[in-house]
Protein backbone atom coordinates (compact mmCIF):
# COMPACT_ATOMS: atom_id res chain seq x y z
CA UNK A 1 0.00 0.00 0.00
CA UNK A 2 1.00 3.77 -0.59
CA UNK A 3 2.18 6.04 1.78
CA UNK A 4 0.95 8.95 -0.01
CA UNK A 5 -1.44 10.92 1.37
CA UNK A 6 -5.49 10.82 0.25
CA UNK A 7 -7.27 13.17 -0.54
CA UNK A 8 -11.06 14.02 -0.96
CA UNK A 9 -13.34 16.41 -2.13
CA UNK A 10 -13.73 17.35 1.07
CA UNK A 11 -9.86 18.05 1.89
CA UNK A 12 -9.09 19.59 -1.90
CA UNK A 13 -9.08 23.05 -1.00
CA UNK A 14 -6.92 22.86 1.83
CA UNK A 15 -4.66 19.87 0.84
CA UNK A 16 -4.10 20.73 -2.99
CA UNK A 17 -5.48 24.48 -3.71
CA UNK A 18 -4.85 26.39 -0.69
CA UNK A 19 -1.13 24.57 -0.08
CA UNK A 20 2.35 26.19 -1.04
CA UNK A 21 4.03 23.59 -1.64
CA UNK A 22 4.22 22.11 -5.54
CA UNK A 23 1.46 18.93 -5.21
CA UNK A 24 0.77 16.17 -7.71
CA UNK A 25 -2.24 14.53 -7.40
CA UNK A 26 -3.07 11.03 -8.56
CA UNK A 27 -6.31 10.37 -9.83
CA UNK A 28 -6.75 6.56 -9.20
CA UNK A 29 -9.30 4.12 -8.72
CA UNK A 30 -9.17 0.47 -7.47
CA UNK A 31 -10.33 -1.29 -10.61
CA UNK A 32 -7.71 0.54 -12.60
CA UNK A 33 -4.89 -2.26 -13.17
CA UNK A 34 -2.50 0.48 -14.71
CA UNK A 35 -3.33 3.35 -11.67
CA UNK A 36 -1.76 0.30 -8.99
CA UNK A 37 0.87 -0.44 -11.51
CA UNK A 38 2.58 3.26 -11.39
CA UNK A 39 1.76 3.79 -7.63
CA UNK A 40 4.64 2.19 -6.58
CA UNK A 41 6.49 4.46 -8.84
CA UNK A 42 4.94 7.39 -8.03
CA UNK A 43 5.95 7.00 -4.66
CA UNK A 44 9.36 5.96 -5.42
CA UNK A 45 9.68 9.67 -7.35
CA UNK A 46 7.97 11.13 -4.36
CA UNK A 47 10.71 9.57 -2.02
CA UNK A 48 13.50 10.44 -3.96
CA UNK A 49 12.12 14.34 -4.16
CA UNK A 50 10.63 15.01 -1.32
CA UNK A 51 11.61 18.97 -1.17
CA UNK A 52 10.47 19.23 -4.61
CA UNK A 53 7.09 17.92 -4.91
CA UNK A 54 4.18 16.51 -2.61
CA UNK A 55 2.26 13.26 -4.39
CA UNK A 56 -1.21 12.55 -3.30
CA UNK A 57 -4.10 10.49 -4.10
CA UNK A 58 -7.49 11.16 -5.04
CA UNK A 59 -9.60 7.98 -5.44
CA UNK A 60 -12.02 8.82 -7.86
CA UNK A 61 -14.55 6.55 -7.11
CA UNK A 62 -14.89 7.85 -3.57
CA UNK A 63 -14.34 11.87 -4.50
CA UNK A 64 -16.55 12.69 -7.91
CA UNK A 65 -16.96 15.94 -7.49
CA UNK A 66 -12.93 16.95 -7.80
CA UNK A 67 -12.74 13.95 -10.45
CA UNK A 68 -15.24 15.62 -12.58
CA UNK A 69 -14.06 19.52 -11.84
CA UNK A 70 -11.13 18.72 -13.34
CA UNK A 71 -12.61 16.39 -16.44
CA UNK A 72 -10.97 13.32 -15.62
CA UNK A 73 -11.90 11.03 -18.24
CA UNK A 74 -8.78 8.46 -18.34
CA UNK A 75 -6.75 6.83 -15.36
CA UNK A 76 -4.24 7.27 -13.98
CA UNK A 77 -4.31 10.74 -14.25
CA UNK A 78 -1.73 12.96 -12.48
CA UNK A 79 -1.85 16.78 -12.20
CA UNK A 80 1.00 18.76 -10.53
CA UNK A 81 -0.72 22.07 -8.78
CA UNK A 82 1.05 25.62 -8.13
CA UNK A 83 -0.77 27.89 -6.20
CA UNK A 84 -3.97 26.17 -6.78
CA UNK A 85 -3.49 25.98 -10.70
CA UNK A 86 -3.05 22.90 -12.57
CA UNK A 87 0.58 23.43 -14.54
CA UNK A 88 1.46 19.93 -15.89
CA UNK A 89 -0.90 16.48 -16.55
CA UNK A 90 0.03 13.50 -17.01
CA UNK A 91 -1.85 10.67 -18.40
CA UNK A 92 -1.86 6.65 -18.24
CA UNK A 93 0.77 4.43 -16.43
CA UNK A 94 4.39 5.41 -17.58
CA UNK A 95 8.31 3.85 -16.48
CA UNK A 96 9.77 6.00 -14.12
CA UNK A 97 12.38 7.58 -16.19
CA UNK A 98 9.17 8.98 -18.35
CA UNK A 99 7.63 10.43 -15.64
CA UNK A 100 10.64 11.44 -14.61
CA UNK A 101 11.47 12.99 -18.02
CA UNK A 102 7.25 14.65 -17.86
CA UNK A 103 8.13 16.02 -14.63
CA UNK A 104 11.62 17.69 -15.05
CA UNK A 105 10.37 21.28 -14.56
CA UNK A 106 9.59 20.75 -11.50
CA UNK A 107 11.87 18.12 -10.08
CA UNK A 108 14.91 19.91 -10.49
CA UNK B 1 25.58 -15.27 -16.55
CA UNK B 2 22.46 -16.73 -16.12
CA UNK B 3 21.41 -19.61 -17.84
CA UNK B 4 17.91 -18.44 -19.37
CA UNK B 5 16.43 -14.78 -19.30
CA UNK B 6 12.56 -14.37 -20.51
CA UNK B 7 11.37 -10.91 -21.47
CA UNK B 8 7.93 -10.08 -21.52
CA UNK B 9 4.75 -10.58 -18.61
CA UNK B 10 2.02 -12.08 -21.29
CA UNK B 11 0.66 -15.49 -21.00
CA UNK B 12 3.77 -16.10 -23.16
CA UNK B 13 6.06 -15.12 -21.39
CA UNK B 14 4.68 -16.84 -17.73
CA UNK B 15 4.20 -19.98 -19.32
CA UNK B 16 7.56 -20.10 -20.94
CA UNK B 17 8.82 -19.32 -17.12
CA UNK B 18 6.73 -21.95 -15.81
CA UNK B 19 8.55 -24.61 -18.02
CA UNK B 20 11.83 -23.22 -17.77
CA UNK B 21 11.83 -22.91 -14.16
CA UNK B 22 10.70 -26.49 -13.89
CA UNK B 23 13.56 -27.59 -16.24
CA UNK B 24 15.55 -25.76 -13.23
CA UNK B 25 16.78 -23.39 -15.38
CA UNK B 26 16.23 -20.46 -12.91
CA UNK B 27 14.71 -17.84 -15.63
CA UNK B 28 14.55 -14.25 -14.96
CA UNK B 29 11.51 -12.98 -16.36
CA UNK B 30 11.69 -9.00 -17.02
CA UNK B 31 8.19 -8.30 -16.80
CA UNK B 32 7.97 -4.01 -17.57
CA UNK B 33 7.55 -1.49 -14.54
CA UNK B 34 4.21 0.04 -15.55
CA UNK B 35 2.65 -2.87 -17.62
CA UNK B 36 3.27 -6.09 -16.15
CA UNK B 37 0.99 -8.58 -17.12
CA UNK B 38 0.27 -7.50 -20.76
CA UNK B 39 -2.93 -7.04 -22.30
CA UNK B 40 -4.96 -8.96 -19.93
CA UNK B 41 -4.32 -6.81 -17.25
CA UNK B 42 -6.94 -4.34 -19.11
CA UNK B 43 -9.71 -7.13 -20.10
CA UNK B 44 -12.20 -7.72 -17.65
CA UNK B 45 -13.91 -11.35 -17.44
CA UNK B 46 -12.12 -13.98 -19.97
CA UNK B 47 -14.29 -16.97 -20.76
CA UNK B 48 -11.89 -19.05 -23.06
CA UNK B 49 -9.35 -20.49 -21.16
CA UNK B 50 -9.13 -23.50 -20.76
CA UNK B 51 -9.43 -24.84 -17.35
CA UNK B 52 -12.51 -22.21 -16.16
CA UNK B 53 -15.69 -22.94 -17.03
CA UNK B 54 -16.86 -20.04 -15.06
CA UNK B 55 -14.49 -17.39 -16.91
CA UNK B 56 -11.71 -15.89 -14.60
CA UNK B 57 -10.77 -12.16 -14.63
CA UNK B 58 -8.08 -11.36 -16.75
CA UNK B 59 -5.92 -9.39 -14.12
CA UNK B 60 -6.69 -13.06 -11.81
CA UNK B 61 -5.43 -15.28 -14.67
CA UNK B 62 -2.42 -12.86 -15.10
CA UNK B 63 -1.57 -12.91 -11.15
CA UNK B 64 -2.02 -17.63 -10.95
CA UNK B 65 0.40 -17.55 -13.86
CA UNK B 66 2.94 -15.37 -11.97
CA UNK B 67 2.63 -17.47 -8.43
CA UNK B 68 2.90 -20.49 -10.69
CA UNK B 69 6.05 -19.36 -12.57
CA UNK B 70 7.53 -18.07 -9.20
CA UNK B 71 6.37 -21.58 -7.22
CA UNK B 72 9.02 -23.44 -9.51
CA UNK B 73 11.89 -20.76 -8.59
CA UNK B 74 11.03 -18.08 -11.49
CA UNK B 75 12.59 -14.52 -10.73
CA UNK B 76 10.47 -11.59 -11.70
CA UNK B 77 11.60 -8.32 -12.31
CA UNK B 78 9.45 -5.07 -12.51
CA UNK B 79 12.01 -3.12 -14.83
CA UNK B 80 11.69 -2.25 -18.40
CA UNK B 81 14.49 -3.20 -21.36
CA UNK B 82 16.09 -0.99 -22.91
CA UNK B 83 18.15 -2.57 -25.30
CA UNK B 84 19.65 -5.99 -26.10
CA UNK B 85 22.42 -6.95 -27.73
CA UNK B 86 22.49 -10.64 -29.39
CA UNK B 87 25.34 -10.08 -31.35
CA UNK B 88 27.48 -12.81 -29.33
CA UNK B 89 27.06 -15.62 -27.81
CA UNK B 90 26.50 -14.26 -24.39
CA UNK B 91 23.13 -12.53 -24.67
CA UNK B 92 23.24 -8.78 -22.79
CA UNK B 93 19.97 -7.33 -22.06
CA UNK B 94 19.95 -3.77 -20.49
CA UNK B 95 17.14 -2.17 -18.42
CA UNK B 96 15.92 1.00 -16.86
CA UNK B 97 17.38 0.49 -13.27
CA UNK B 98 18.79 -3.04 -12.51
CA UNK B 99 21.43 -2.73 -14.75
CA UNK B 100 22.70 -5.12 -17.20
CA UNK B 101 22.10 -8.94 -17.59
CA UNK B 102 23.93 -11.32 -19.37
CA UNK B 103 22.34 -14.52 -20.82
CA UNK B 104 22.98 -18.28 -23.04
CA UNK B 105 19.59 -18.19 -24.08
CA UNK B 106 16.57 -14.72 -24.38
CA UNK B 107 12.99 -16.10 -24.69
CA UNK B 108 11.46 -12.69 -26.42
CA UNK B 109 7.94 -12.32 -25.81
CA UNK B 110 6.78 -8.71 -25.66
CA UNK B 111 3.56 -8.65 -27.47
CA UNK B 112 2.00 -5.97 -28.76
CA UNK B 113 0.79 -2.39 -28.38
CA UNK B 114 -2.43 -0.58 -29.17
CA UNK B 115 -2.80 0.30 -32.46
CA UNK B 116 -3.41 4.18 -32.99
CA UNK B 117 -5.88 5.62 -35.48
CA UNK B 118 -3.44 8.25 -36.87
CA UNK B 119 -5.10 11.25 -36.63
CA UNK B 120 -4.22 14.49 -35.67
CA UNK B 121 -6.36 15.48 -32.90
CA UNK B 122 -5.92 12.00 -31.15
CA UNK B 123 -2.88 12.63 -29.06
CA UNK B 124 -4.23 16.32 -28.07
CA UNK B 125 -7.64 14.48 -27.18
CA UNK B 126 -6.27 11.70 -25.45
CA UNK B 127 -7.19 11.94 -21.70
CA UNK B 128 -10.09 14.18 -22.62
CA UNK B 129 -12.36 11.17 -23.87
CA UNK B 130 -10.18 9.31 -26.49
CA UNK B 131 -9.09 6.30 -24.65
CA UNK B 132 -7.66 2.74 -24.92
CA UNK B 133 -8.69 1.09 -21.92
CA UNK B 134 -12.33 0.77 -21.27
CA UNK B 135 -12.08 -0.87 -18.19
CA UNK B 136 -9.83 2.31 -16.73
CA UNK B 137 -12.51 4.94 -18.29
CA UNK B 138 -15.44 3.44 -18.95
CA UNK B 139 -16.59 4.37 -15.64
CA UNK B 140 -16.27 8.25 -16.52
CA UNK B 141 -18.94 8.09 -19.22
CA UNK B 142 -21.76 7.29 -17.28
CA UNK B 143 -25.03 8.44 -19.12
CA UNK B 144 -22.86 9.69 -21.87
CA UNK B 145 -22.83 8.70 -25.77
CA UNK B 146 -19.22 7.24 -27.08
CA UNK B 147 -18.27 5.44 -29.62
CA UNK B 148 -15.97 2.39 -30.36
CA UNK B 149 -13.50 1.81 -33.32
CA UNK B 150 -12.99 -1.70 -34.50
CA UNK B 151 -14.46 -4.91 -35.67
CA UNK B 152 -12.87 -7.37 -33.68
CA UNK B 153 -13.14 -9.25 -30.30
CA UNK B 154 -11.90 -6.39 -28.19
CA UNK B 155 -13.85 -4.11 -30.04
CA UNK B 156 -17.54 -6.41 -29.69
CA UNK B 157 -16.39 -6.92 -25.50
CA UNK B 158 -15.19 -2.95 -25.11
CA UNK B 159 -18.26 -2.14 -26.62
CA UNK B 160 -20.64 -4.35 -24.55
CA UNK B 161 -18.47 -3.12 -21.47
CA UNK B 162 -19.36 0.33 -21.76
CA UNK B 163 -22.75 0.08 -22.03
CA UNK B 164 -22.98 -0.62 -18.31
CA UNK B 165 -22.09 3.29 -17.98
CA UNK B 166 -23.08 5.18 -21.13
CA UNK B 167 -25.96 6.06 -22.02
CA UNK B 168 -25.36 4.70 -25.97
CA UNK B 169 -22.14 2.90 -27.49
CA UNK B 170 -21.79 3.07 -31.59
CA UNK B 171 -19.67 0.49 -32.63
CA UNK B 172 -17.93 1.99 -35.83
CA UNK B 173 -16.43 -0.12 -38.15
CA UNK B 174 -14.74 0.68 -41.60
CA UNK B 175 -16.22 -3.03 -43.55
CA UNK B 176 -20.04 -4.31 -43.63
CA UNK B 177 -18.69 -7.15 -41.54
CA UNK B 178 -17.11 -7.77 -38.13
CA UNK B 179 -14.04 -9.94 -37.62
CA UNK B 180 -15.39 -10.90 -34.25
CA UNK B 181 -16.04 -14.07 -33.11
CA UNK B 182 -19.84 -15.21 -33.42
CA UNK B 183 -20.35 -15.32 -29.53
CA UNK B 184 -18.91 -11.70 -28.99
CA UNK B 185 -20.81 -10.47 -32.07
CA UNK B 186 -24.37 -11.87 -30.68
CA UNK B 187 -24.01 -10.50 -27.75
CA UNK B 188 -23.37 -6.97 -29.14
CA UNK B 189 -26.09 -7.35 -31.31
CA UNK B 190 -28.29 -7.81 -28.78
CA UNK B 191 -27.50 -5.32 -26.72
CA UNK B 192 -29.73 -2.33 -26.77
CA UNK B 193 -27.52 0.39 -26.17
CA UNK B 194 -25.38 -0.72 -28.88
CA UNK B 195 -25.77 0.92 -32.83
CA UNK B 196 -23.63 -0.26 -35.11
CA UNK B 197 -22.13 1.83 -37.57
CA UNK B 198 -20.61 -0.28 -40.32
CA UNK B 199 -19.13 1.10 -43.89
CA UNK B 200 -17.70 3.82 -41.89
CA UNK B 201 -14.38 5.24 -41.07
CA UNK B 202 -13.22 7.81 -38.64
CA UNK B 203 -11.39 10.71 -40.34
CA UNK B 204 -11.44 13.58 -37.88
CA UNK B 205 -11.86 13.97 -34.06
CA UNK B 206 -13.45 17.03 -33.43
CA UNK B 207 -13.99 18.98 -29.86
CA UNK B 208 -11.54 22.25 -28.19
CA UNK B 209 -11.11 20.86 -24.91
CA UNK B 210 -12.42 17.29 -24.96
CA UNK B 211 -14.34 15.20 -27.69
CA UNK B 212 -17.92 16.37 -29.25
CA UNK B 213 -17.80 14.63 -32.07
CA UNK B 214 -16.20 12.22 -35.09
CA UNK B 215 -16.55 13.05 -39.04
CA UNK B 216 -16.72 9.93 -40.36
CA UNK B 217 -16.21 8.60 -43.67
CA UNK B 218 -18.80 6.28 -45.85
CA UNK B 219 -16.04 3.92 -46.85
CA UNK B 220 -18.53 3.17 -50.15
CA UNK B 221 -19.73 5.90 -50.85
CA UNK B 222 -17.09 8.59 -49.60
CA UNK B 223 -19.96 11.23 -48.11
CA UNK B 224 -18.79 12.64 -44.56
CA UNK B 225 -20.98 12.92 -41.64
CA UNK B 226 -20.66 14.08 -37.77
CA UNK B 227 -21.67 11.62 -34.87
CA UNK B 228 -21.78 13.43 -32.10
CA UNK B 229 -20.27 11.60 -28.69
CA UNK B 230 -18.25 12.69 -25.30
CA UNK B 231 -16.00 9.17 -26.01
CA UNK B 232 -13.94 7.24 -28.28
CA UNK B 233 -12.73 4.64 -27.27
CA UNK B 234 -9.81 2.76 -30.16
CA UNK B 235 -9.79 -1.13 -30.76
CA UNK B 236 -8.29 -1.44 -34.10
CA UNK B 237 -6.00 -3.62 -33.29
CA UNK B 238 -2.00 -3.85 -32.11
CA UNK B 239 1.27 -3.74 -33.76
CA UNK B 240 3.72 -6.38 -32.55
CA UNK B 241 6.21 -4.74 -30.14
CA UNK B 242 9.35 -5.65 -31.77
CA UNK B 243 10.90 -2.07 -31.62
CA UNK B 244 14.19 -3.78 -29.10
CA UNK B 245 15.00 -6.04 -32.09
CA UNK B 246 15.18 -4.26 -35.03
CA UNK B 247 18.14 -4.45 -37.12
CA UNK B 248 19.09 -7.64 -34.84
CA UNK B 249 16.27 -10.19 -35.66
CA UNK B 250 14.39 -11.38 -39.19
CA UNK B 251 11.43 -9.59 -38.94
CA UNK B 252 8.21 -11.00 -41.25
CA UNK B 253 5.92 -8.82 -43.64
CA UNK B 254 3.31 -8.12 -41.13
CA UNK B 255 6.02 -6.99 -38.94
CA UNK B 256 6.30 -9.91 -36.44
CA UNK B 257 9.09 -11.52 -35.64
CA UNK B 258 10.20 -14.94 -37.94
CA UNK B 259 10.51 -18.28 -36.85
CA UNK B 260 11.59 -21.39 -38.38
CA UNK B 261 8.29 -23.19 -39.11
CA UNK B 262 6.62 -23.95 -36.00
CA UNK B 263 9.44 -23.67 -33.50
CA UNK B 264 10.77 -20.39 -31.59
CA UNK B 265 13.89 -20.23 -33.49
CA UNK B 266 14.43 -16.35 -34.68
CA UNK B 267 17.77 -16.27 -37.17
CA UNK B 268 20.19 -15.89 -33.92
CA UNK B 269 20.83 -18.93 -32.31
CA UNK B 270 20.02 -19.16 -28.72
CA UNK B 271 17.25 -16.24 -29.42
CA UNK B 272 13.71 -17.49 -29.12
CA UNK B 273 10.58 -15.87 -29.27
CA UNK B 274 6.61 -16.37 -28.53
CA UNK B 275 3.45 -14.86 -27.96
CA UNK B 276 1.88 -11.90 -30.00
CA UNK B 277 5.15 -10.90 -31.36
CA UNK B 278 5.34 -13.76 -33.69
CA UNK B 279 1.85 -14.06 -34.32
CA UNK B 280 -0.90 -11.57 -36.20
CA UNK B 281 -3.18 -14.22 -36.58
CA UNK B 282 -4.70 -15.95 -33.79
CA UNK B 283 -3.50 -13.48 -30.98
CA UNK B 284 -5.10 -15.47 -28.42
CA UNK B 285 -4.31 -15.98 -24.98
CA UNK B 286 -4.61 -19.82 -24.90
CA UNK B 287 -1.98 -19.57 -28.36
CA UNK B 288 0.31 -17.20 -26.60
CA UNK B 289 0.67 -19.48 -23.80
CA UNK B 290 1.17 -22.87 -25.97
CA UNK B 291 3.58 -20.48 -27.95
CA UNK B 292 5.65 -19.98 -24.57
CA UNK B 293 5.66 -23.97 -23.91
CA UNK B 294 7.33 -23.74 -27.17
CA UNK B 295 9.79 -21.53 -26.37
CA UNK B 296 10.56 -22.85 -23.04
CA UNK B 297 11.16 -26.06 -25.20
CA UNK B 298 13.24 -25.10 -27.70
CA UNK B 299 15.97 -23.15 -25.45
CA UNK B 300 15.93 -26.15 -23.28
CA UNK B 301 16.72 -28.23 -25.74
CA UNK B 302 19.53 -25.62 -27.40
CA UNK B 303 20.84 -24.89 -23.84
CA UNK B 304 21.37 -28.70 -23.40
CA UNK B 305 23.18 -28.93 -26.40
CA UNK B 306 25.45 -25.95 -25.49
CA UNK B 307 26.11 -27.92 -22.20
CA UNK B 308 26.94 -30.93 -24.18
CA UNK B 309 29.45 -29.29 -26.80
CA UNK B 310 31.22 -27.83 -23.50
CA UNK B 311 31.60 -31.21 -22.14
CA UNK B 312 32.98 -32.76 -25.19
CA UNK B 313 35.44 -29.64 -25.67
CA UNK B 314 36.29 -29.96 -21.71
CA UNK B 315 37.18 -33.99 -22.54
CA UNK B 316 38.92 -33.14 -25.51
CA UNK B 317 41.17 -30.69 -23.44
CA UNK B 318 41.68 -33.24 -20.80
CA UNK B 319 42.46 -35.52 -23.09
CA UNK B 320 45.24 -33.38 -25.06
CA UNK B 321 46.84 -32.31 -21.64
CA UNK B 322 47.03 -36.35 -20.61
CA UNK B 323 48.46 -36.63 -23.87
CA UNK B 324 51.60 -33.65 -23.55
CA UNK B 325 52.35 -35.52 -19.85
CA UNK B 326 52.88 -38.90 -21.62
CA UNK B 327 54.74 -37.47 -24.98
CA UNK B 328 57.10 -35.61 -22.00
CA UNK B 329 57.37 -39.07 -19.94
CA UNK B 330 58.19 -40.77 -23.40
CA UNK B 331 60.82 -38.48 -23.98
CA UNK B 332 62.77 -38.96 -20.69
Amino acid sequence: MSDAKTVTDASFDTDVINSEDTIMVDFWAEWCGPCRAVSPILDQIAAEHSDKIKIVKLNVDDNPQIAAKYQITSIPAMKVFRGGEVVKTIIGAKPKAALENDLADYLA
Amino acid sequence: MRQIIIIGSGPAGFTAAIYAARAGLQPLLIASSVEAGGELMKTTEVENFPGFPDGIQGPELMTKLQEQAEKFGTEVLLDDVTAVDFSGDIKKISTGYSGEFEAQAVIFATGSAYRKLGLEDEERLSGRGVSWCATCDGFFFKTKTIAVIGGGDSAMEEATFLTRFAEKVYLVHRKDSLRASKIMQERAFANDKIEFVLNSAVVGINGENSVESLTLENTVTGETSQLDVQGLFVAIGNDPRTHLVHGQLDLTAAGTIAVAGRSSKTNIAGVFAAGDVIDDTYRQAATAAASGTVAALDAEHYLAGLAEAGAIAELREAEHEVSLVEAVASRR
